[in-house]
């Protein structure tokens, strides 16, 4: 990118000077960088005040195994959040990636059919979290009999995840030139074995990316999984037990109002996941770059 | 027996694909079913315009939580699309190299910091923040908007940068050459021509916080009761379902989905707009 400024280079006392003899545009200059500076302060504020006041809120007691009113330990959330991530991803990931390919791969682009699939994927990223919620208590949880569970958590949570899914997904394949495919055609390779073993590994960096968004949504997601997987705090059995998640955990403590400490603590967990998966993402975006 | 593989994989991804319809059919009849016949029981009239919500008594009146969503979302619009589209200003046409990439990562966080942690926010910092200034109890209409506020500032920050980007440089060239400064080329030319882009990235604003849940039960009072001023409390179509879910019982069970119902239309309308515009773009 190149810095604009650098066609009407001017000195500090020309600079001086033009915006005397036009205040406009010297009052459009303050409100953007102002504007700017009131954006950044908001972050470092918000992460810095939740990072100092939290970091000496983290005990070793906050990681026993079992949870309890004097320790109010956070691990079976944690454990709860990476079984709810994983079971999520592993509902969705398959769905989204061949509904990707099939966009991709195997229709023509601007049909009937795929001018569909783009709108409903449009309206399931849009639909908010709590709808989800209770749309999973109304199926899963109702209707399907399984109460509040972590699977009954973890089907709405695919649902939700799954537009994003396929959205990476699709522009990472479409990525992928074609002449991989000509070439994978040419020596003879059917479709199949075209999509799997030269265009899918191509695309892997761009739908990590969408994967890693994805786990940022599930691990601060909350409205959606209150009335699905429930808030039991412990450890779960099985899969049809109800457990709640770090972010369910952190909006329990707040609401029962007696556990500040602990909840600064839980906001210091919750923004190292987040802080770890925008490095991440950032890492292979920068990949994707280089390639 | 190959040529059956490619067949079956083919109907495979098919499958796959077509979830995507099966999920949206089906949350609209979940919801619909579940959530229409009530709002005819309670009587649509006395449902969308009664204004008061005791399930108690079974009085049902959505009024003010529908006042609350559209006012929370106002406030939120009124205080976050100046500040994050000048943002996007800032980055896209003044900002310094050195500054850039921090701040766009800075945005990214802030993008990805879950909403209860928001709230949170909200809960130690702004509430007892309007409480000391302004008096009242500080969970209000006003902490509900600057909490939104914040967290659709990305939003509309991503869509508007990448908006003024794509205008072609020989727009502002051209305002350049015939002696305007570079703010009033920015302002003047550049901006105006991204306005389709930048409104677009409004009304994503919009809907996250229509839909927004967590952070404003944290930060709004609750009342179900209609908002009168910015430093009460008030409830949006959100915070109602989460709220009263977890105990209701037949038809005050329905009357919240029926909410959820309007909460969903809501966002159809939204999304219907926006594919509008994008479209308009498009042609």
């Amino acid at each position: 990118m190149k810095n604009t400024n650098t066609i009407n280079k001017m000195h500090f006392n020309q600079k001086l000077r033009m915006y005397k003899k036009n205040p406009l545009s010297f009052f459009l200059l303050t409100i953007t960088n102002l504007a700017a500076a009131i954006t950044a302060a908001a972050i470092v504020f918000i992460v810095g005040y939740i990072l100092i006041k939290g970091i000496p809120n983290i005990k070793l007691s906050l990681f026993e195994w079992k949870y309890n009113t004097t320790n109010v330990s956070l691990m079976p959330a944690l454990i709860n959040t990476l079984i709810m991530t994983f079971m999520s991803l592993f509902i969705a990931a398959p769905i989204g990636i061949f509904a990707a390919i099939f966009l991709v791969e195997y229709t023509r682009k601007g049909g009937r059919f795929v001018r569909i699939i783009r709108t409903t994927s449009e309206t399931l990223a849009g639909i908010p979290s709590i709808v989800y919620g209770l749309f999973g208590l109304l199926l899963f949880v109702t209707a399907l009999g399984w109460g509040y569970s972590l699977l009954a958590g973890a089907f709405t949570l695919a649902i939700m995840i799954l537009p994003l899914i396929m959205r990476t997904t699709e522009e990472a394949l479409m990525a992928v030139p074609d002449t991989y495919r000509e070439g994978s055609f040419g020596l003879g390779a059917g479709k199949l074995r075209t999509v799997f073993k030269i265009v899918l590994p191509s695309a892997i960096p761009g739908m990590l990316a969408g994967i890693i968004l994805s786990i940022g949504r599930i691990v601060g997601e909350t409205a959606a999984l209150i009335y699905t997987a429930g808030t039991v705090a412990d450890v779960p059995d099985n899969l049809m037990s109800s457990g709640r998640t770090l972010s369910v955990h952190m909006y329990a403590l707040t609401n029962e109002g007696l556990y500040t400490n602990q909840a600064y603590a839980t906001a210091v967990a919750l923004l190292v996941i987040v802080i770890t998966i925008n490095s991440l993402s950032a890492y292979i975006a920068k990949k994707l770059m280089k390639a | 027996m190959k040529l059956n593989k490619e067949k079956i994989m083919r109907v495979v991804f098919l499958v796959a694909a077509s979830v995507n319809i099966l999920a949206v059919a089906l949350i609209c009849i979940f919801l619909f079913v579940n959530g229409v016949p009530a709002m005819f029981k309670i009587g649509i009239w006395n449902f969308f315009s009664g204004t008061t919500w005791r399930p108690s008594n079974d009085i049902y009146g959505i009024l003010p939580m529908i006042l609350g969503s559209l006012y929370v979302t106002a406030g939120a619009i009124i205080l976050g699309v100046p500040i994050g589209l000048l943002t996007a200003v800032y980055m896209a046409k003044f900002c310094p190299k050195r500054i850039y990439k921090p701040l766009k990562r800075a945005v990214e966080l802030l993008a990805g910091i879950p909403s209860v942690v928001y709230g949170f926010f909200g809960m130690i910092i702004i509430v007892p923040f309007i409480r000391n200034t302004f008096g009242g109890n500080g969970s209000s209409m006003l902490a509900a908007s600057i909490i939104l506020a914040i967290m659709i500032l990305p939003t509309i920050i991503n869509v508007s940068e990448s908006s003024i980007r794509a205008v072609p440089a020989s727009y502002y060239e051209g305002s350049l050459a015939l002696g305007s400064s570079h703010e009033r080329s920015v302002f003047f030319a550049v901006i105006p021509a991204a306005k389709s882009g930048i409104m677009t990235g409004v009304i994503l604003g919009i809907g996250r916080a229509i839909g927004e849940t967590m952070a404003v039960i944290m930060v709004a009072g609750n009342q179900p009761r209609l908002p009168d001023g910015i430093l009460k409390g008030l409830r949006t179509l959100t915070a109602n379902i989460v709220i009263e879910m977890g105990y209701a019982a037949d038809l005050h069970r329905e009357a919240l989905i029926a909410t959820a119902v309007v909460l969903f239309v809501f966002i159809l309308l939204i999304n219907l707009l926006f594919s509008i515009i994008k479209r308009r773009n498009a042609t």
